[in-house]
């Protein structure tokens, strides 16, 4: 993984740095030997010719909206609410991308975080997206509620193996850099009945101490969610998620009074329709 | 929905299942009547076989439909569908050779084009129905009259070519009756044809798919699976197999993107409970018209207990050759005849190919007759083969792999069970071992070689030759067509986003019987097995060959052709008329495409030679390369597309010109 992400990140680059690499029209033209005096394909078709409606309709547009994980968790810290959800609207390869992902703390005051993003997002490779755009986040709690704004880079696709990988890289207006990872893999115990090991990481590279971010890798997170799809669309879950702060971050943590490590039990709702 | 589509439904339920009968055959085809009356999917008459049609060749015939949305009853559901002439199927239109067609189709929709396209026709540019290429369309309100000559026989369909209409229930049979006297008796007949459908609305469907293309596959392979090929294949087999499908994002069990899961299948409109049922009298010759009209269904066809002898395919007629069980790819026809000797009944059994459901009727001598249903069989798994995997290097280590050598071993690797009812697969499984390919002409004429002179009798009673045994007649019938038998290493191109696999080494595969047949105890037709009654009278070389590779993102529901969906190529591929064209089909995908030319017989190069059957839709298997010739003499503009209607509708089309 540690070689993937650079990797994918420049390969993304490249390719978004040269969108009009030509491919051949006829792929007879690419064979050797192939030197007919006439072009595989020529002229207009018809449908342009008189005005007519294509004859078939391959460029809809779709709106896709997943709600990844809306659930509730309990642990050695306070109980939570937690929103993961993502969205489109485009075509094959070229899409409007947004992410929404936030917690709200059910105990005290009321603390927490939501942190949305809008993105370009362009299929780069069978199984990737490349994405790009600005990402919004607040939090509010004891004191003054934050905020602050980034710039997005990142991948979203399928890797080898089957596994989802959502590779995201984050320069706030600050000019902190920071990068988030999400991987999540399904195990199909039946059709329906679906165990899905998820492993996210976050990393900085400057301390952000007003955010609670210290430099390094910061935090680890590991869960483990066994759903059930009564509908493609709709499936209830339950599942345990630990929960690790690592380096200045867990430094952050421990001066706050809480737990650098937490086991929690979650519940909640998967959707997407 | 309407209030009047509301009352209806009620009206159906308060009227109970006699009520309910009476409703279902008023709005059936006549030809689709299950136990009905005197006719009960009769469409023709006893004794009119082997004989021509009679009288002068020119008069017209005419047809009027109404294309219209209406509430259909299916399975006792309301469905909400668009009509011909307020059925679904369609009527069955029957015309003469020689004859001229007149039918005028009016659009009795709000707010939506329609169209008809008249499947395998040799027609006019113009009348062929497709808008965008060959019409405006038909708007709202306005009736188009289409005008054409009928100059071929057989057995062929209608459809819509708008949108998902043909989905929705508009497609109907079209029979055209030879002037000549065709060269198989029979004794009555019967349309049979098998469509799929969904009470979904096909643009969620398809929406569905462009999300998640699996949405539909409820077999895929679980955990449990996994335990279980271990235990019978061993861990560092099944772990090999596995992570090699796992390594390319790829799904062996990914047969079909439209399943049981949302289709229910039927027979002349009926679905399985309704037991379409055809009559006949002990010892008869019933030919069985079968058309698939599905939208995205393959299936294979068998009548337990009875032989079938394919006469004809795709309306051309050929020498007959006995079998088993054919699988029908989408939008083919095959017409076969059957001899039902007993006094008791058979099922009619078409099982899709992904296994998850199936449709079925039964021939009896007498109304409310029943035959067992036929035991459903394991769903099949895509092989490394079908991944276009150089086959001489795979054969060894694919031996041991899981699932497959257990469910659907191809033929290949694993050593067949000798059993005299297996020779088919035997002689596949040895036209499968990687040996070279002799040299040989592009076109053999076999029109010389000793007794195929008197083989196209005009006269000639059903003479089955089973199927794979054409061996006696000394042609290497069942074994890959010579000329294009090795495999054909892929090129550089891997044809961008698209696209997401590659065939390594993709191979003709016109002797396989297809994914999940592989292993099946019985005679099962292959492409091989097709050959035309008569010789063609010249077949010159193909002038020009043009390569087409078939591509696709399953992940992402794209379709295409050379990584590229119509949208992105619309510019027409120009045959050149009169040229004698070879198009080269390359399947890219680990899915079956039924490829379908407008307006032009292709001719599958199976190593018939002068024999070479001419059809209107070739299936083309996964990893496939296969050639097709093509006369191109039919001025104008054609569309060629593949026939499952959601690949179409995602871009697996072109225009094609001739000019």
């Amino acid at each position: 993984m540690r070689h993937l992400f650079p990797a994918l990140v420049l390969a993304s680059l490249a390719t978004v740095a040269s969108p009009a690499r030509a491919q051949h029209a006829g792929h007879g033209d690419s064979a050797p030997g192939a030197d007919a005096p006439i072009p595989p394909t020529a002229g207009e078709p018809p449908h342009i010719t008189y005005g007519w409606a294509p004859p078939v309709e391959d460029r809809m547009r779709f709106n896709y909206v997943l709600i990844d994980r809306l659930e509730f968790s309990s642990g050695d810290n306070p109980d939570a609410l937690t929103l993961d959800a993502e969205g489109w609207y485009g075509g094959d390869k070229h899409k409007f991308w947004w992410k929404a992902e936030g917690e709200e703390r059910l105990e005290g005051a009321g603390e927490g975080d939501i942190g949305v993003q809008a993105l370009y997002s362009r299929m780069i490779a069978p199984f990737w997206n490349v994405q790009a755009g600005a990402r919004y986040d607040r939090t509010w709690g004891p004191g003054a509620d934050l905020d602050r704004a980034f710039l997005v880079l990142g991948l979203e696709g399928v890797a080898p193996y089957w596994f989802e990988l959502e590779p995201s890289l984050y320069v706030s207006e600050e000019g902190d850099v920071s990068a988030e990872i999400t991987g999540t893999y399904d195990v199909l115990l039946t059709q329906r009945l679906i165990l899905q090991p998820r492993l996210d990481l976050g990393l900085a590279a400057q301390d952000v101490p007003e955010f609670g971010v210290g430099a390094g890798l910061n935090n680890v997170e590991f869960g483990l969610r066994l759903r059930y799809e009564i509908r493609r669309e709709f499936a209830p879950y339950i599942g345990v998620s630990w929960v690790r702060q690592l380096g200045e971050t867990a430094d952050l943590v421990r001066a706050a009074g809480e737990d650098v490590s937490d086991l929690r039990f979650v519940a909640g709702i998967r959707a997407g329709w | 929905m309407s209030s009047s589509a509301f009352s209806r439904r009620r009206f159906l339920r308060a009227s109970g299942a006699l009520g309910a009968l009476a409703m279902l055959q008023r709005l059936a085809p006549a030809y689709a009547q299950a136990p009905g009356g005197a006719h009960a999917g009769h469409v023709g008459m006893a004794g009119m076989a082997g004989k021509g049609a009679e009288g002068a060749a020119g008069k017209t015939s005419t047809y009027d439909l109404a294309i219209d949305r209406a509430v259909i009853d299916l399975a006792g559901t309301s469905a909400a569908a668009v009509t011909v002439n307020g059925t679904v199927p369609g009527p069955l239109l029957r015309f003469r050779e020689g004859d001229e067609a007149l039918i005028r189709v009016s659009n009795r929709l709000h707010g939506e084009d329609t169209s008809i396209h008249w499947h395998g026709l040799i027609l006019p540019a113009e009348m062929d129905g497709v808008p965008g290429v060959s019409f405006a369309g038909i708007k709202p309100g306005e009736t188009f009259a289409y005008r054409f000559p009928l100059k071929q026989s057989g057995t062929y369909w209608y459809h819509s070519h708008s949108g998902f209409q043909e989905q929705l229930g508009v497609f109907g049979p079209l029979i055209i009756d030879p002037r000549e006297p065709e060269p198989y008796a029979f004794d009555r007949e019967y349309v049979v044809l098998l469509s799929d459908w969904t009470f979904t609305d096909p643009h969620l469907v398809y929406s569905r798919l462009k999300k998640q293309a699996n949405y539909y596959n409820r077999q895929r392979a679980t955990l449990p699976d996994l335990f279980r090929d271990a235990k019978r294949e061993g861990w560092s087999a099944t772990f090999a197999n596995r992570r090699e499908w796992a390594r390319m994002r790829m799904d062996p069990t990914d047969i079909s993107d439209l399943t049981s899961a949302t289709y229910t299948y039927l027979v002349n409109g009926l679905p399985p409970a309704a037991n379409w049922t055809g009559l006949f009298h002990p010892g008869e010759r019933v030919r069985l018209r079968f058309i698939n009209a599905s939208a995205a269904t393959y299936f294979d066809v068998r009548i337990p207990g009875l032989p079938m002898t394919v006469v004809q395919a795709d309306g051309n007629d050929v020498q007959p050759v006995t079998v088993d069980e054919f699988r029908i790819a989408v939008a083919e026809t095959y017409d076969v005849i059957v001899e039902p000797s007993e006094d008791r009944a058979y099922t009619l059994f078409a099982e899709t190919m992904d296994r998850s459901g199936y449709a079925a009727g039964t021939l009896a001598p007498r109304l409310g007759m029943t035959a067992p249903m036929p035991a459903r069989r394991a769903r099949p798994l895509r092989t490394m083969a079908d991944m276009g995997m150089d086959h001489g290097s795979g054969a060894g280590s694919m031996a041991g792999m899981p699932g497959m050598a257990a469910e659907t071993h191809s033929g290949h690797g694993s050593a067949p069970t000798p059993s005299p009812a297996r020779k088919g697969h035997d002689m596949a499984a040895m036209a499968d071992l990687p040996k070279p390919a002799p040299a040989s002409p592009p076109a053999v004429d076999h029109s010389t070689m000793p007794g195929m002179a008197d083989m196209p009798g005009m006269k000639m009673p059903v003479a089955p030759v089973a199927s794979g045994e054409h061996a006696g007649m000394a042609m290497p019938a069942t074994s890959a067509p010579t000329e294009v038998a090795a495999p054909v290493p892929h090129g550089p191109d891997n044809h961008g986003a698209s696209n997401s696999m590659v065939a390594m080494a993709p191979r003709n595969r016109l002797h396989e019987r297809g994914t999940g047949l592989e292993d099946a105890p019985h005679r099962v037709l292959v492409y091989t097995d097709l050959r035309s009654v008569r010789p063609r009278p010249e077949v010159r070389p193909p002038d020009r060959e043009i390569e087409l590779h078939i591509t696709g993102n399953m992940e992402r529901y794209i379709w295409g052709f050379d990584g590229k969906t119509f949208s992105e190529a619309p510019a027409p591929i120009a045959f050149k008329l009169g040229e004698r064209v070879r198009l080269t089909f390359v399947n890219d995908t680990m899915m079956d495409h039924p490829m379908h030319l407008h307006g032009m017989w292709s001719e599958p190069e199976n190593g018939a030679g002068a024999y070479r059957p001419k059809k209107h839709t070739i299936n083309v298997k996964p990893a496939e390369r296969l050639s097709l010739d093509i006369e191109a003499d039919a001025p104008g503009f054609w569309a060629m597309h593949c026939h499952i209607l959601y690949h179409m509708e995602a871009g697996m089309f072109r225009v094609v010109s001739v000019a």
